[in-house]
């Protein structure tokens, strides 16, 4: 890296300033029903060792043979990262003993990946921007589970996960912080969800990081890297970059060195702890597989899966901001999920009607938002359908009612009113905005009447008139129209 | 190249096979010889020779995604030294 | 009746279709010549309830005028072939006491076609030798003796059981499977026809794995056409090898007798080597003479780099193995040999598993992958691989339908004389044989006569990718030619 350090990245060590410097390595596991080499199922949990077939389980004489299903699904990721795609790749055995690697190698791709280079442009801030390059992606196998709580003095392997194909994308070491770890990995995420490619479901493994960090003085070569292996949070990723930062640099003020290792991120403790395990010095001795041919395909199986990708977020954004003239940051959060993007976009054309979409935004990344995370759900995943927020819109934009009575609606919509439609609310409910200046008229003079004291010192000070429309609002039980109020009630006092 | 009595200490722990001090002289002499016999290989040219990965000239096939597989963990564990229920059951991993 | 072990497997096929006898005298025929033959350690496992029950039922579809081409024929299956229900060991003690729940594709297309299993037979311990003294169940005897000696003699290996049943009729035919040279070399030390097909023509799926890119099953027969037979039933696509090819199997039964008029036969002047012994020379000649007689047009051909390929395979071959034996960690299936911790139980297990040549190909393999070294041997190997493939593909190319060599430098030795101090000394056996898998071609092997000592000598056939009929027709025509071998007597009965 030729760029110079941004200093408000940098952190303030006893000595002087440090930059962190951090690379990832993402497993992400790939969406499809069988596993890479097996038919047996990727479906997550099920009893021990029932989603295993004897290939996963190693069997002597047992051979893979690959999904195409994961090949696309790795193109397609590719793709999405605006990455080199490999018309040939090899497959590689990695071997290394341990209880839950059944073949004792992996099968992965060492020199030759289906992915090559690529980018990720990933919103830090509302004003910050920044690029992260992909170095490569390729396809491997995971590994089985060993339980080590289950007994005092062995260990329990279930290989229901040997074999699930994982996506390994390796970032380029272009990220400066904490803040920009936890961005990358969220955009990357939702890039894959976009894509249909991973769940992005990091509670149960779908996505895991190794995350490679390691500081320098601004402007010098990068410094010695410690890895830290299978972060499962997007927060823990954050805070193991920020004390395995600390961690190195107190060694390194303190005058010592540190040792390229392997290290946990212990979240309970807030610390990084080296591995126990450590295998003195891996030597995984690769070579290509040889129950395996090198995987081959022409360009048009490639640009049959481009033409079929999905609209990715950065363009979804771009024509948000375009097609419904919303600022950057409204854009960005309603396309950080696809669901909600899409569930906005509903709204936005429900019943084929012109409705202003800045006013859809915030009703749907507002309100509506908080409901439904009240609820426990994504904004799409609610009972409410989009047509019936476009009603509630509607119902604004045509003066039937007031905003403060379509908060009211929204929340009869996730109360007693959970299969209605806003407009039907309105009429059986009787909430529609008073706009018959007779009535109104009736209510001011009714409030300016009872209240002489009130109307002297309004003359005085005109911003008593607050308390009178709100008189007036409560008395037409809200129904009536502000602006109507507010005018009568000028003229009436005089002010 | 040949190999010393370390080497074979190392390849043999790579490689996860108990060697006793006693046979690490004679197989150390045993993988040498095989060593030297394939040594003359080192003097044939081969700039520009592309490295055999697969003898056909067939592409890789691929099979279609479904599950048609696994269910059979009766099977899976029974031929196992150790099982509790149907997990292996190994020695306690250290991680 | 005479007795049925001494009919071809083809003459077995016509007698139960002509019901002259019934599968079941045949099969119990057979099980009692190996009950006698106990000394000769071919078999590991004999079946002898499953044989019968299985020819029982060939009879009863026999009856009804249906079966399959292999109907009611005994074999014996090499113990690399995993078995439904039926210990496979590989001749390891890694695997003693394994029982599959899976029958390999190969063993299940000869029961499909209605052949009986005899039981499972000896070989070299994960098919790594060439003697078949490295099993860690005994090695196995052949049943040809040097003239007026009882010393025991080797059949070959790496299929010496396969081979040595063959030859003392204890099953119509064996499958087998050669790595580099593990059909044709036994089949030579024994008088039998061995064929290792073109690599990607049978299915490896459920043969325990000793290389995986030099690997491949065939048959050991009597004689060419019962190989041919076998082979046809071998043979065929399987989807679960992603290295088989999808290639329609043909009748090769149909091209033994075929006129091999006009065809060119290479005689590569690179096996002819330095103090190779005048009687292997003697035999390669007659060979020579007797393709010309048959109408074969015989040409001198150079495969610069055959000297080579042995010690290439003996860095590619042990790489793979090193990789396809990690399995074999006590932890699923097999041996399990208590340790401090699970690192210790892996290398305590290893070292109680494997006898010391597995050891010793592990160990090799592991190095010549292992960081600093994968380059200067395993890489390089691979391109001289891809060196000793081009002179075959220039040969083809040439006009050339197949290739006459010698099968093996020697006739077969006795038991301990070999490789007891130096383990390359029975390398050299594969010296003619390991070309062929490391090109990928199907090569097969004919007897063509007796040493002077009177033990068996073949010769081998090389031909191109998937032209396996063309070596039948060939193999058939030197088997003619071949002045007619005496089966060995039965002295350990």
């Amino acid at each position: 890296m030729t760029a110079h350090a941004k200093p408000s990245k940098l952190i303030k060590g006893a000595t002087g300033d440090w930059e962190i410097v951090v690379g990832m390595e993402i497993h992400a596991q790939v969406t499809s029903k069988s596993k890479l080499f097996s038919s047996a199922s990727t479906e997550f949990g099920g009893a021990p060792n029932s989603h295993v077939s004897l290939v996963d389980a190693a069997m002597p004489g047992m051979l893979p043979v690959i999904n195409e299903e994961c090949v696309r699904q790795a193109v397609r990721t590719g793709l999405g990262l605006k990455a080199q795609i490999n018309l040939r790749s090899i497959f590689d055995r990695k071997n290394y003993f341990y209880p839950d690697l059944p073949q004792g190698y992996q099968i992965s791709q060492y020199k030759n990946p289906i992915v090559g280079e690529g980018e990720v442009i990933v919103d830090v801030s509302p004003t910050e921007q920044i690029k992260v390059g992909i170095e490569r992606l390729h396809l491997e196998q995971d590994a089985g589970k060993s339980l080590h709580d289950q007994s005092p003095d062995q260990s329990f392997v279930d290989l229901n996960r040997s074999g699930v194909a994982l996506m390994e994308i390796v970032s380029k070491p272009d990220i400066r912080s904490a803040e920009e770890a936890r961005a990358y990995v969220t955009k990357l995420r939702t890039i894959l969800r976009y894509l249909g490619t991973c769940d992005g479901n990091m509670e149960q493994g779908s996505l895991r990081a190794d995350v490679n960090v390691s500081v320098r003085r601004p402007g010098e070569p990068l410094g010695t890297r410690c890895e830290i292996k299978n972060v499962n949070s997007i927060r823990f990723i954050g805070q193991a970059v920020e004390v395995e930062a600390r961690r190195q640099i107190g060694i390194l003020e303190d005058g010592g060195a540190i040792d390229q290792e392997t290290r946990l991120f212990d979240p309970a403790r807030g610390e990084t702890r080296a591995m126990r395990s450590k295998e003195e010095a891996h030597d995984y001795r690769y070579f290509p597989d040889p129950d395996l041919l090198p995987l081959e395909f022409d360009q048009a199986f490639v640009d049959a899966l481009a033409v079929a990708l999905p609209e990715l977020p950065d363009a979804k954004k771009a024509r948000f901001m375009r097609e419904y003239g919303l600022p950057s940051y409204d854009a960005g959060v309603l396309v950080a999920d696809r669901d909600t993007a899409d569930f906005y976009e509903d709204c936005v054309r429900a019943g084929g009607k012109a409705r202003d979409a800045k006013v859809v935004a915030n009703w749907v990344t507002g309100d509506f938002a908080a409901l439904a995370n009240a609820a426990g759900v994504g904004v799409a995943q609610t009972h409410v359908p989009a047509v019936r927020i476009a009603s509630l819109v509607d119902l604004l934009a045509e003066n039937v009612i007031s905003g403060k009575i379509a908060k009211d609606v929204l929340a009869l919509m996730f109360s007693e009113e959970r299969d209605a439609d806003p407009r039907d609310i309105v009429e059986r409910r009787g909430l529609k905005q008073v706009t018959d200046t007779g009535a109104i008229e009736r209510a001011v003079d009714a409030i300016v009447a009872a209240n002489p004291d009130k109307v002297e010192q309004a003359k005085a000070k005109p911003t008593m008139l607050g308390w009178f429309v709100g008189q007036v609002m409560k008395a037409t039980g809200g129904k009536a129209n502000p602006q109507s109020v507010n005018d009568m009630l000028k003229s009436k006092l005089g002010i | 190249m040949s190999v010393d009595q370390g080497t074979v200490h190392r390849i043999a722990h790579l490689a996860r096979i108990a060697v006793d001090d006693n046979e690490v002289e004679h197989l150390q002499r045993e993988i040498n010889a095989i060593l030297s016999f394939v040594e003359a290989l080192g003097a044939i040219d081969v700039e520009g020779v592309e490295p055999m990965t697969s003898v056909l000239p067939m592409l890789l096939r691929m099979r279609p995604d479904e599950v048609t597989d696994g269910f059979i963990a009766e099977d899976v564990v029974a031929n196992a030294p150790e099982r509790e229920d149907h997990f292996f059951v190994v020695p306690k991993v250290v991680e | 009746m005479t007795d049925l072990t001494r009919l071809s497997l083809a003459a077995a096929r016509d007698g139960l279709r002509a019901k002259k006898f019934t599968a079941v005298e045949l099969t119990r025929a057979h099980l009692a010549a190996m009950e006698k033959a106990r000394a000769l350690n071919a078999y590991l496992v004999e079946t002898p309830d499953l044989a019968l029950a299985a020819a029982a039922s060939s009879d009863a579809r026999l009856a009804k005028g249906e079966g399959g081409p292999l109907e009611g024929l005994p074999l014996g299956i090499k113990d690399l072939y995993c078995t439904k229900g039926v210990a496979t060991t590989a001749a390891s003690r890694i695997l003693e006491n394994f029982v599959p729940h899976y029958e390999s594709t190969v063993s299940s297309q000869l029961w499909r076609d209605g052949a009986v299993m005899l039981g499972k037979l000896n070989l070299d311990e994960f098919a790594m030798g060439s003697s078949n003294e490295t099993s860690a169940y005994g090695p196995v005897v052949s049943p040809w003796r040097r003239n007026g000696s009882d010393a025991k003699i080797v059949p070959g290996g790496s299929s010496g059981g396969s081979a040595a049943a063959v030859a003392a009729h204890l099953c119509l035919g064996a499958t087998a499977t050669d790595t580099g040279g593990s059909i044709r070399q036994p089949a030579a030390f024994t008088g039998t026809v061995g064929i290792k097909p073109t690599y990607g023509r049978c299915s490896r799926w459920g043969i325990v794995a000793f290389a995986s890119s030099l690997d491949q099953a065939g048959p050991i027969a009597r004689d060419v056409r019962d190989a041919a037979i076998m082979l046809r039933s071998m043979a065929g696509y399987d989807a679960k090898d992603s290295t088989s090819v999808d290639l329609p199997t043909p009748d090769y039964e149909t091209a033994v007798g075929a006129s091999i008029k006009g065809k060119r036969i290479g005689i590569p002047k690179e096996y002819r080597l330095d103090g190779m012994s005048a009687e292997i020379d003697a035999l390669w000649m007659r060979g020579v003479a007797w393709l010309k007689d048959a109408g074969a047009e015989i040409v001198e051909i150079s495969l610069p780099h055959t000297r080579h390929a042995l010690p290439a395979y003996y860095i590619v071959a042990p790489a793979e193995a090193s990789s396809n034996l990690a399995r074999y960690d006590g932890v699923r299936y097999g041996l399990r040999k208590p340790g401090r911790d699970i690192q210790d139980m892996y290398e305590q297990t290893r070292a109680a598993g494997f006898g010391p040549e597995v050891r010793r190909r592990i160990m090799i393999g592991a190095y010549v992958l292992s960081a600093g070294y994968y380059d200067a041997y395993y890489v390089r190997a691979q391109k001289i691989r891809t060196l000793i493939k081009r002179d075959f593909e220039t040969t083809f190319n040439a006009g050339v339908d197949a290739i006459l060599t010698p099968a093996t430098p020697s006739p077969a030795f006795a038991i301990g004389e070999k490789g007891a101090a130096d383990p390359v000394e029975m390398y050299l056996n594969d010296v003619f044989t390991v070309t062929v898998n490391m090109a990928g071609l199907p090569g097969i092997v004919v007897p063509g006569g007796l040493s002077a000592e009177g033990l068996p000598l073949g010769l081998q056939l090389i031909g191109r990718p998937f032209e396996e009929e063309t070596l039948f027709s060939l193999a058939a025509a030197l088997e003619q030619a071949a002045p007619r071998m005496e089966p060995p007597q039965a002295w350990w009965a």
